[in-house]
C-alpha cells in the first residue's frame, strides 16, 4: 500500500493534473511579471503611436506621424544645414583663394576625401594612384592641366561623355587605316626613344619624320603634350595604358579613347565638386 | 477558466485537433498572403518605370545565373549614409518588374541599384576582365568570359511571354519585335526607333566595344540602366509610404 502524504508534506501545485502527474506551481518573481505586463501596455501605446496595422493601401500612420522616408528626409536635411554656411562660402570664393582660408582648406580636403572615396575611387583607386587607363592623380602629370580651375572644369564637366556638352573632347585618330604598317613601327621606335623606353635605334630617325607629320600637331615637336587637347606628354616615362613595344603600337594603330562621367549637374553640388578639385589638387601634384 | 477547461476535449480527440489546428494555420496563412491581393495598391506610381528591353533582360538573367545577387543587393535603404553613397533610396516601384526581385540580403561588394550611367562602358569591361584591375582591394571573381561567348535572341519570344504570364506588360507588339529590339540595342548606326518607342531611356551602344553581341553586352546594358528610370529631380515622395 502506498502511503497516502500527509497534508503537511503535500506541496504547493496549481491543480492540474495529467496522467497523475501534478504540476508545482513555481509563480514568475513579481519583479519579472510586472515586466511581462509593462511590456504589454507598452505594445498597445506602440501601436497607436507608430504605423502598425496594415490596411488596404497603406498602414496606420500612428499619432507620433513616425515614417522611414520623413526620417531620413530630416536626417539629411540637419547635415545639410550644418554645413551650408561653409558650404556657401565654399562654392563662393575664388577657387584658388581657398587654400589661403585654412579652416575652409580643412573642410575642403576632409569633405572632398569623403566625395573621392564615393564617386572617384572606383576608377583612379582609393589613394588617387590610378590604373591601367586611369590616370594617376598623384603625380605631376596632367592630361588635361593640373590648377585647381583645370581639375575644378574636369571633375564638373567629364571627359568624352555625351551627357555633358561641355565635357573635354579630343580624339585621337586610329593611324592603322592612315599610315603604311612600317611607318606605324618607325613612328612607335621613335616614341619610345624619346622616353629611354628599350628601341630600335634604326628606326627612330624615320619614326620623328612620321611624328612630325602626323603627331606634333597634338603631342608638340618636343612631344611634350598639349593640355588644351588632352595630348598626353610623350618624353617622360609615364604611361597611361603602358610604355612597351605591343602596347604603344595598339595606341597608334587603334588610338585611346579615355572617358570620365560628368560630375556636376544631378550628382554633386558645387561646394562638393570645389571639395573634391581641392582635394585632388592637394595630393601633391597639384600645379 | 471555463474555456481552458474545454480544451481538454481538443486534445483527446485527434481528428477535432487536426480540425482546429488546420483552422489556426489558416488564419496565420490569410494575414500573410492576403495582403499580397492588395500589393497593387501598395507599390506607389512612379512615372518612368517600363519592363526590360529584351538585351536587359537577357543580361538580368545572366546576372542571376553567374549569381551576382549573393554579393550585390539592389536596394538602397532610406538611410542618409546609404542615399549620400549609392543615391535616392530605392521605391517599390522601382523593382516591379522584377521577378525574382533582386534586393539581396547581403552586401560583399556594393549596392548595385543605382549603378547605371555611374561608370564608363571600358570600366566596366575591365573591371568584368579584373576587378583587382580597377579595385585592387576587391575579392569579385573574374568575368572576362562573358565577353567571349556570343549569344542569339533564339528564344527571346519566350523569355517576354514568360515574363508576361507573371505579370510583366510586356506587348504583343514588343513581344513580336523582340528579336530586332535585342539586335538593334547594341548598334549605334541601326534604326533604333521602335525600340526607344517601346522601352524610353533605353541605351544603345556597343557596350563591350566589341563585334558581335556578347554576354557582356547584354550585363552592361542591364548595369547601366540600373536605376536610370525614375527622374527624381520631378518625384516627390509620399512620406506615409
Amino acid at each position: 500500500m502506498a502511503k497516502k502524504p500527509t497534508k503537511k508534506q503535500e506541496p504547493d501545485t496549481t491543480g492540474h493534473e495529467w496522467d497523475g502527474i501534478q504540476e508545482y506551481n513555481n509563480p514568475l518573481p513579481r519583479w519579472w511579471l510586472w515586466t511581462f505586463y509593462a511590456t504589454i501596455v507598452w505594445a498597445l501605446w506602440y501601436v497607436i503611436a507608430y504605423p502598425a496595422w496594415p490596411l488596404i493601401n497603406e498602414a496606420t500612420a500612428g499619432y507620433k506621424g513616425w515614417s522611414t522616408r520623413a526620417n531620413v528626409a530630416e536626417e539629411i536635411a540637419e547635415a545639410e544645414a550644418a554645413n551650408a554656411e561653409i558650404n556657401a562660402q565654399l562654392a563662393s570664393v575664388e577657387l584658388t583663394g581657398i587654400a589661403d582660408n585654412p579652416e575652409l582648406q580643412g573642410y575642403a580636403t576632409s569633405a572632398g576625401s569623403a566625395v573621392f572615396k564615393t564617386w572617384c575611387a572606383q576608377c583612379h583607386g582609393s589613394g588617387a594612384a590610378g590604373a591601367k587607363g586611369y590616370p594617376n592623380l598623384q603625380d605631376d602629370a596632367w592630361l588635361w592641366g593640373g590648377t585647381i580651375e583645370d581639375i575644378h572644369y574636369t571633375v564638373a564637366h567629364g571627359i568624352r561623355n555625351e551627357e555633358d556638352p561641355d565635357s573635354r573632347y579630343s580624339e585621337m585618330p586610329a593611324f592603322g587605316d592612315i599610315l603604311e604598317s612600317a611607318q606605324i613601327e618607325e613612328v612607335v621606335n621613335y616614341v619610345m626613344s624619346l622616353s629611354g623606353e628599350p628601341q630600335d635605334a634604326s628606326l627612330v630617325a624615320a619614326g620623328e619624320t612620321v611624328f612630325m607629320d602626323n603627331c606634333a600637331a597634338c603631342h608638340g615637336e618636343q612631344a611634350q603634350g598639349d593640355i588644351y587637347q588632352g595630348a598626353p606628354n610623350l618624353s617622360d616615362a609615364i604611361w597611361l595604358y603602358g610604355g612597351d613595344y605591343e602596347t604603344v603600337k595598339y595606341t597608334v594603330v587603334n588610338s585611346r579613347y579615355g572617358v570620365m562621367p560628368p560630375m556636376g549637374g544631378a550628382d554633386l553640388s558645387e561646394a562638393e565638386i570645389r571639395a573634391v578639385a581641392l582635394y585632388v589638387h592637394q595630393l601633391g601634384g597639384g600645379e | 477558466m471555463a474555456i481552458l477547461d474545454k480544451h481538454a476535449i481538443l486534445e483527446k480527440n485527434v481528428t477535432l485537433l487536426a480540425i482546429f489546428a488546420f483552422l489556426v494555420v489558416t488564419i496565420g496563412g490569410i494575414v500573410q498572403i492576403a495582403p499580397l491581393f492588395w500589393l497593387e495598391n501598395t507599390i506607389e506610381d512612379v512615372e518612368g518605370m517600363r519592363p526590360y528591353s529584351p538585351l536587359e533582360l537577357t543580361g538580368r538573367d545572366i546576372y542571376v545565373r553567374e549569381g551576382c545577387y549573393v554579393c550585390h543587393s539592389q536596394m538602397v535603404r532610406p538611410m542618409r549614409d546609404e542615399v549620400e553613397r549609392y543615391g535616392h533610396y530605392s521605391l517599390a516601384a522601382e523593382s516591379k518588374y522584377d521577378h525574382p526581385f533582386q534586393w539581396g540580403s547581403k552586401r560583399t561588394g556594393p549596392d548595385l541599384a543605382r549603378v547605371g550611367g555611374r561608370y564608363s562602358d571600358e570600366w566596366h569591361v575591365d573591371h568584368l576582365r579584373d576587378p583587382q584591375s580597377v579595385v585592387p582591394e576587391s575579392v569579385m571573381p573574374k568575368y572576362g568570359f562573358l565577353e567571349d561567348r556570343l549569344i542569339e535572341p533564339e528564344h527571346i519570344e519566350d523569355l517576354l511571354g514568360t515574363h508576361r504570364l507573371v505579370g510583366v506588360p510586356y506587348t504583343d507588339e514588343m513581344i513580336d519585335n523582340a528579336k530586332a529590339d535585342f539586335k538593334v540595342q547594341v548598334d549605334p548606326f541601326g534604326d533604333t526607333d521602335g525600340l526607344l518607342s517601346r522601352y524610353p531611356k533605353a541605351q544603345v551602344r556597343n557596350f563591350d566595344g566589341q563585334p558581335g553581341i556578347s554576354e557582356a553586352d547584354a550585363l552592361i546594358a542591364y548595369l547601366q540602366m540600373l536605376g536610370t528610370l525614375v527622374d527624381f529631380s520631378t518625384f516627390t515622395p509620399v512620406a506615409s509610404r
